[in-house]
């Protein structure tokens, strides 16, 4: 039992990290160091040097385009991007919707639709939840009504991540009312520029707008956007969300950010003449939560084993992102402790690219309530914390 | 990177689960903690011949060389049977002083005795006002011409009804919490001034309150050098807490295992209780606890195992000890909550698991004194 990589991956590693000091802009390094938000040409430009490098997509096969990397190398990749602060690809398109296509779309969509998303040509979104289709998502009721060669698609979808930037949205719609409700839904690509589609932000707790709803009022869809046969969609998109995701832990910008707390608590006063850190309570609740991160690599690099050794991704997943989500939630709480008084002001347009007037607070800590108000989102998206407990009680207690 | 079990730990795993299939059931288990000694002299022989008792020790002391990790795979199958021979105690943290500390010819008779079952030791290392601290001595050692006169109290020291040694720490220089000054001595049990007051722990193990009063000791029953013991004390007691977490990561597994089981069966309202909602997140929650204190024992163990610098060894072992600590008490009063009255009583082995996890909370300090010792490191 060892926890320690081979010789190549060592040397794999050394070869990302000496990338990341070469290749990330300094630019954009400056401004996830300042908690500014990157905006989609920062993505977008990082993601084109990821792909000149022929890293774009860690997780694709290499016939198309993939790196073919070992689940231990993909590993390694996601830990050194999240230690040194680059983002990862945006996931809609590179880990969301591509490896739908690569198994259940024709050749034809696999070639029109995967080498743009592999250059990051196409700006992906997803649209899954409606407003009365929550945690139960196969109660969705935006329908697609087959008339010749298309589809007439109308409804309403909603907490579209980034949906403003999108190009295209891959949707679940209801396309037979007459069966089980999982066995109605078909997974439809749909071209955002299509007549009657309406888009509309709304602005989380945080002062941005991050996510959408999106309204489709007879949008006419060409039937070859459908991918697979007809009501296998909810197979589709269950295959999708037991598809291998790296990272989902958060490991890597858990132990970023813990070093961002240990270093802003040194700087910071208890009141009582010594620092935060220095403070018996503080310091206690910091320790725990190290503890925590490690409990939690450690249980990464458990699964990650076992996928290895060719182990299908079973509910260990759902741990990690139970874990994870609620670790980083925490970390949000101490930030905002450590602000005080600074975290108040509420100025999103400091966190914005372009801001130039007097920043207020000192360093980003006016950012921390709005990083702790923000990552409430952690715990109800992508299967609220909840849904994972029942995954976990069906799929490993029987119950 | 490689987390499967190495053919020989295979082999352990198997050789623990078949004793404890054939031989250790609850009701059996019951009546040897209840016999006078509180644990079987005819298993402990066999843990000998099995080779058990010599698994923490290096060839070169005579046993098999065993890993941490290899007691961790010992351990856990003992915490799953809730098994209560004295193994911490004579073979890990006693075995483990002498180990590091002892030369000559005292380490050979000592650990041939360990190794071949005929020698119980109680490790006698804390004291009234010490909490967990191994260098919080107030117990003296005081040189008298040849011998060594020691004085002190000690508290729960486990075994210590049963022990033909106590392995007793004693300052010989220095303040209380000074980590130069203190030594470890080899002390008979029936050597005059040695008083033992026996009581049964509250998961019904055997410990004991021992008083030295005036008791004079051979220089030559000092392990090692003289005021230089603390490094291996400590060292013993990593080694003694990843033991003693892997034993309670086996039995919460059980405990999870047990209620999970029970809300299958146990019916109210009509239904199994295990169809609510309630509690099956709670379960899922216990299921989590279980998985993240397994991690970071894996990571202590290996951490051990490693060429790790002592510091980060002990960090290793007092995140896996503070961790283990936060699982204990929310899966232990889980299992009993979710059990209902039944595990209030003494009838099922849930109420027995929930007392020995607790008990190995304490066991070389709580997880919020090693959440302390961490954050100090």
């Amino acid at each position: 039992m060892n926890a320690d990589f081979t010789a190549e991956e060592l040397a794999f590693q050394e070869e990302v990290r000496e990338f990341l000091q070469n290749e990330f802009p300094a630019d954009l390094k400056a401004k996830v160091e300042a908690s500014v938000r990157l905006d989609k040409d920062d993505m977008v430009r990082w993601q084109k040097i990821l792909f000149k490098k022929g890293w774009a997509a860690p997780t694709w096969p290499v016939e198309y385009g993939g790196t073919g990397w070992s689940h231990t190398k993909t590993h390694i990749f996601a830990t050194e991007l999240g230690l040194y602060g680059a983002p990862e690809p945006i996931p809609f398109g590179m880990k969301m919707v591509a490896p739908v296509i690569m198994a259940y779309g024709s050749e034809e969509q696999k070639q029109r639709f995967l080498p743009d998303i592999l250059e990051s040509n196409v700006w992906w979104c997803q649209g899954y939840s409606e407003p009365n289709a929550g945690s139960d998502l196969a109660s969705l009721k935006t329908a697609a009504v087959r008339e010749g060669d298309e589809y007439v698609v109308n409804g309403s979808k909603t907490w579209n991540t980034l949906g403003q930037y999108a190009d295209w949205i891959f949707c679940l719609v209801r396309t037979d009312n007459t069966v089980k409700k999982q066995e109605g839904i078909s997974f439809l690509l749909i071209n955002m520029k299509t007549p009657g589609i309406t888009i509309k932000p709304i602005v989380l707790l945080d002062g941005f707008p991050e996510v959408n709803e999106v309204f489709f009022d007879n949008v006419r869809v060409p039937a070859e956007n459908l991918i697979g046969e007809e009501n296998k969609g909810w197979t589709y998109a269950k295959v999708l969300l037991t598809h291998e995701r790296t990272n989902i832990a958060g490991v890597p910008r858990g132990k970023r950010r813990l070093k961002a707390l240990k270093r802003i608590a040194g700087e910071t006063e208890d009141g009582f003449g010594a620092s935060m850190l220095e403070n018996a309570s503080f310091k206690q609740r910091l320790a725990e939560i190290e503890i925590e991160l490690q409990a939690l690599e450690y249980s990464e690099l458990r699964t990650l084993a076992a996928l290895s050794v060719g182990k299908a991704p079973g509910p260990e997943s759902s741990i990690l992102k139970i874990v994870g989500t609620e670790l980083a939630q925490k970390m949000d709480e101490m930030f905002v402790e450590l602000a005080g008084y600074n975290c108040l002001p509420f100025v999103p347009e400091q966190f914005e690219s372009g801001f130039d007037g007097d920043a207020i607070g000192p360093g980003d800590s006016a950012s921390a309530a709005l990083t702790y108000f923000n990552n409430r989102k952690l715990s109800i998206f992508g299967g609220s914390n909840e849904i994972q407990r029942n995954i976990i009680t069906k799929a490993v207690l029987g119950l | 990177m490689d987390f499967s079990y190495t053919e020989v730990q295979q082999m352990l795993q198997d050789s623990v689960q078949k004793f404890v299939q054939k031989s250790y059931d609850f009701d059996t288990r019951n009546k040897i903690i209840g016999s006078e000694t509180g644990y079987s002299a005819d298993n402990w022989q066999l843990f000998a011949e099995l080779g058990w008792l010599a698994v923490p020790f290096s060839e070169e002391d005579g046993g098999l060389g065993g890993s941490a990790v290899d007691l961790m795979v010992i351990m856990e199958e003992f915490g799953k049977a809730n098994l209560v021979e004295p193994y911490t105690a004579t073979a890990v943290l006693g075995g483990s002083l002498v180990a590091n500390l002892a030369t000559g010819e005292q380490k050979e008779t000592l650990l041939e005795g360990v190794i071949g079952g005929e020698l119980q030791i109680a490790p006698a290392l804390a004291e009234p006002n010490g909490r967990y601290n191994p260098a919080s001595v107030s117990t003296t050692a005081t040189a008298d011409g040849d011998q060594i006169i020691l004085n002190g109290t000690k508290i729960a020291v486990e075994n210590g009804p049963n022990a033909d040694t106590l392995l007793v720490s004693a300052r010989e220089s220095g303040e209380i919490r000074d980590v130069e000054g203190i030594s470890v001595f080899a002390v008979e049990a029936g050597s005059p001034g040695v008083k033992i007051r026996k009581y049964r722990t509250v998961d019904g193990k055997q410990a004991a309150e021992v008083t030295l009063d005036h008791v004079s000791v051979a220089a030559s029953n000092r392990l090692g050098d003289a005021g230089a013991a603390l490094p291996g004390i400590e060292s013993a007691l990593n080694r003694s807490i990843v033991a003693v977490s892997a034993e309670a990561v086996g039995s919460l597994e059980v405990l999870l295992q047990k209620t999970v089981e029970y809300s299958k069966t146990r019916k109210q309202f009509g239904t199994a209780i295990g169809t609510f909602q309630a509690l099956q997140h709670r379960m899922a929650d216990m299921f989590i606890q279980c998985q993240l204190a397994r991690s970071t024992v894996i990571m202590a163990a290996m951490s051990l195992d490693s060429d790790d610098s002592s510091d980060e060894k002990a960090k290793a072992v007092a995140a896996a000890k503070s961790r283990v600590g936060k699982a204990i008490k929310s899966v232990g009063q889980e299992a009993i909550q979710i059990h209902g009255g039944i595990a209030m009583t003494e009838e099922l082995d849930v109420g027995h698991l929930f007392k020995r996890v607790t008990a190995l909370d304490l066991a070389y300090g709580d997880g919020d004194y090693h959440t302390q010792r961490f954050a100090a490191l």
